[in-house]
């Protein structure tokens, strides 16, 4: 159990080269709440593994320091920083009882037999393994192994965090949820810190209080779901949570007009300073953008094609060259292929450089 | 339901099934039909029946006494550089690098003495053991070790059984080395942060990976060492005495220095049966284990 405190965190894997530009993770400080739920999601490549190797001590970083607790563990080895870590594909002693698996970390610290069975029994409850006990390991399914490899974590009552790397790649897509469910249960039972390594936003979104997303090395955006969805602060956040993901177009923006190929879109505040030269763009989720019947005073935009969803239908249009989605309002369908657009102006977001600027009243 | 009848299909097996005959069958079926027959030269053979079996399987004859102790010889000989070359074979690819050019060099090295034609090793040792010249036994015989492969059957039998763990340590070295490559990383940064120890990462995942590349690697030496000829041929010539004569050895004098026909036909035919018995064993063994256990999915 442990608040975990990352203080300048940086990594390269060639060594530790001058240009911070080719660093794996880029400089991160960041505090991470003891009991917390967090989610390191970005797509493959950004880091997100390397940060929670960073964690684990299975990658040693090339700068600043890991606080767990307060207390540098920085130079620790893996096994003596007490957590958990819970890989991508299972991770079972082949030859081993579900049950010596379990105990295996126990065995290897020492710990008098009695303790190690009543610990691998509590355990087996909690994960509901115990019918599976004397059982081969290598003969369950994919998510039994990955609650095994979970398991093995757990027994040990001195765990600090627990680490998931991907941890339902090879889970099929029904079992997916339960297994899910159950990790949700078992934090809000055991108190424990859980880090969470996916690039599927659905997961990072279910599982965790505090979403991290990160793109090429960066820490772009930490916060909690809604805020993520609301007030993406970089536009890779847009784009990459949300299904489909948030209009990014670029915009000529002065006071509280934004002009979009020569449209104008309404603004609730102001923008008068915007940095010189940055490369201005729009952002407004799809969600926020309603298809209407041409009308005046509305913009009007070109319909591609309408994707139904099921739920919910959406619209691609084009304003000028801007492609955009728009929801479709229930009930409404679609004639011609002119459509007027109404914005919600108070979800319209300007991004300078790809990163959020807040207006004035 | 019709049946689509197409007799073409007869002559494209039957290029193989002629290249088969002429090649296995009908040799075989001459050795089977020698076995029964006794000959005293002139091409002149006379029926015996399973006379030269009987006496084959009786130690109490000359035939049968020395096919068992020849038997023994063998088995004891593939008992030991299996012992010696698994354990080996085992340490030496736990100790070759996982990456970097060193990896290509050790991989050359080691394949080196596995593509050394038989009687060429035969050779390499003959010389480098011998007393006068050779490296090996002058040094040891300067050292104040009275070695000397033909007159002392240990020191044949040393001899002998280094040179095999020399040619073929290599090949479970390398096998062991591919299944050593194909665990995952995860497994040992598992182990790490379970706290296992070095021997607790060998018996719990490094031991238990490669269990199907060591099942082949003992069958393949076994199989190797137990239908041995050439180099203990060309560097005791099964002596001094029969101490280093194994069935291989035994079987080509009884066909070609006594030229029994009859009594090498029937040994070979029982060297044959056992040799396919015991790779029947070991394919069961190793079908077995393969299909007690789930595929893994992914985990590759």
């Amino acid at each position: 159990m442990a608040r975990i405190d990352l203080v300048d965190l940086a990594h390269s894997y060639n060594g530790n080269s001058a240009d911070p530009e080719s660093f794996a993770l880029k400089p991160v400080t960041m505090t991470w709440r003891q009991g917390g739920a967090y989610a390191l999601l970005g797509p493959s490549g950004c880091g997100k593994t390397t940060l929670l190797n960073l964690i684990s001590g299975i990658v040693t970083p090339s700068r600043g320091q890991i606080l767990f607790d307060g207390v540098d563990i920085t130079p620790l080895s893996t096994q003596k920083r007490n957590i958990a870590q819970v890989f991508q594909f299972p991770v079972i002693y082949d030859t081993m009882t579900v049950g010596q698996n379990l105990a295996f970390p126990l065995k290897n610290r020492g710990v008098p037999r009695p303790e190690i069975d009543a610990r691998v029994a509590d355990i087996a409850r909690l994960l509901d393994l115990t019918p599976y006990l004397n059982r081969k390991a290598t003969r369950l399914t994919a998510d039994a192994k990955q609650k095994i490899s979970l398991g093995r974590g757990l027994v040990r009552s001195d765990v600090a965090a627990v680490l998931f790397d991907e941890p339902l790649t090879v889970i099929d897509p029904e079992l997916k949820w339960q297994l899910r469910s159950k990790l949700k249960a078992l934090h809000r039972d055991l108190d424990l810190t859980m880090i969470y390594v996916t690039h599927d936003q659905t997961e990072a979104l279910t599982f965790a209080d505090t979403v991290v997303v990160m793109h090429d090395g960066r820490v772009v955006q930490s916060g909690t779901p809604a805020e993520l969805f609301d007030k993406p602060e970089h536009t890779f956040v847009g784009y990459f949570i949300g299904s489909p993901g948030m209009n990014i177009v670029p915009a000529e923006v002065r006071g509280r007009e934004a002009r979009v190929s020569g449209h104008v879109i309404g603004l609730n505040r102001a923008y008068d300073n915007l940095p010189a030269g940055a490369k201005i763009e729009v952002g407004v989720r799809p969600e926020f953008v309603d298809v209407a019947p041409p009308a005046p005073g509305l913009l009007s935009a070109n319909i591609e094609r309408i994707d139904d969803l099921g739920r919910v239908r959406f619209a691609r249009v084009r304003i000028g060259d801007a492609k955009f989605a728009a929801r479709v309002p229930p009930g409404f369908s679609v004639r011609g292929d002119v459509a007027g657009l109404i914005f919600d102006p108070s979800h319209v977001h300007i991004y300078a450089d790809s990163r959020l600027v807040e207006g004035s009243a | 339901m019709d049946k689509t009848i197409n007799q073409k299909a007869w002559f494209l097996v039957l290029p193989v099934f002629l290249v088969v005959a002429f090649s296995a069958i009908l040799p075989l079926m001459t050795v089977v039909n020698y076995s029964m027959q006794d000959t005293f030269g002139n091409n002149q053979f006379f029926w015996n029946g399973v006379g030269w079996f009987k006496e084959l399987l009786d130690p109490s004859t000359d035939l049968g006494e020395r096919f068992l102790a020849s038997l023994w010889r063998n088995l004891f000989f593939s008992t030991v550089i299996l012992a010696i070359e698994v354990p080996l074979g085992i340490v030496v690819a736990l100790s070759m690098p996982r990456e970097g050019w060193q990896v290509a060099v050790c991989l050359v090295i080691m394949a080196l003495p596995l593509l050394i034609p038989w009687n060429v090793v035969g050779t390499i040792w003959q010389i480098f053991g011998r007393p006068d010249i050779g490296l090996l036994g002058y040094t040891l015989n300067s050292l104040g070790i009275n070695y000397n492969y033909v007159s002392n059957e240990f020191d044949a039998w040393a001899t002998v059984i280094v040179m095999d763990v020399w040619h073929w340590t290599s090949l479970v070295a390398l096998l062991c080395y591919a299944g050593l490559k194909s665990i995952p990383d995860a497994y040992y940064q598992a182990a790490q942060i379970d706290g296992a120890s070095r021997w607790a990462v060998f018996t719990a995942i490094q031991l238990p990976k490669m269990n199907r590349v060591l099942l082949i690697a003992v069958l393949l030496r076994f199989m190797d060492s137990f239908m041995i000829y050439t180099e203990p041929f060309v560097v005791t010539g099964g002596g001094p005495g029969n101490s280093t004569t194994f069935v291989s050895i035994e079987l080509v004098k009884i066909a070609l220095g006594q030229f029994d026909l009859g009594k090498a036909a029937a040994l070979s035919l029982v060297y044959n049966l056992i040799i396919i018995i015991v790779c029947w064993i070991f394919y069961t063994v190793m079908t077995n284990a393969g299909g007690e256990r789930q595929p893994d999915k992914g985990a590759a």
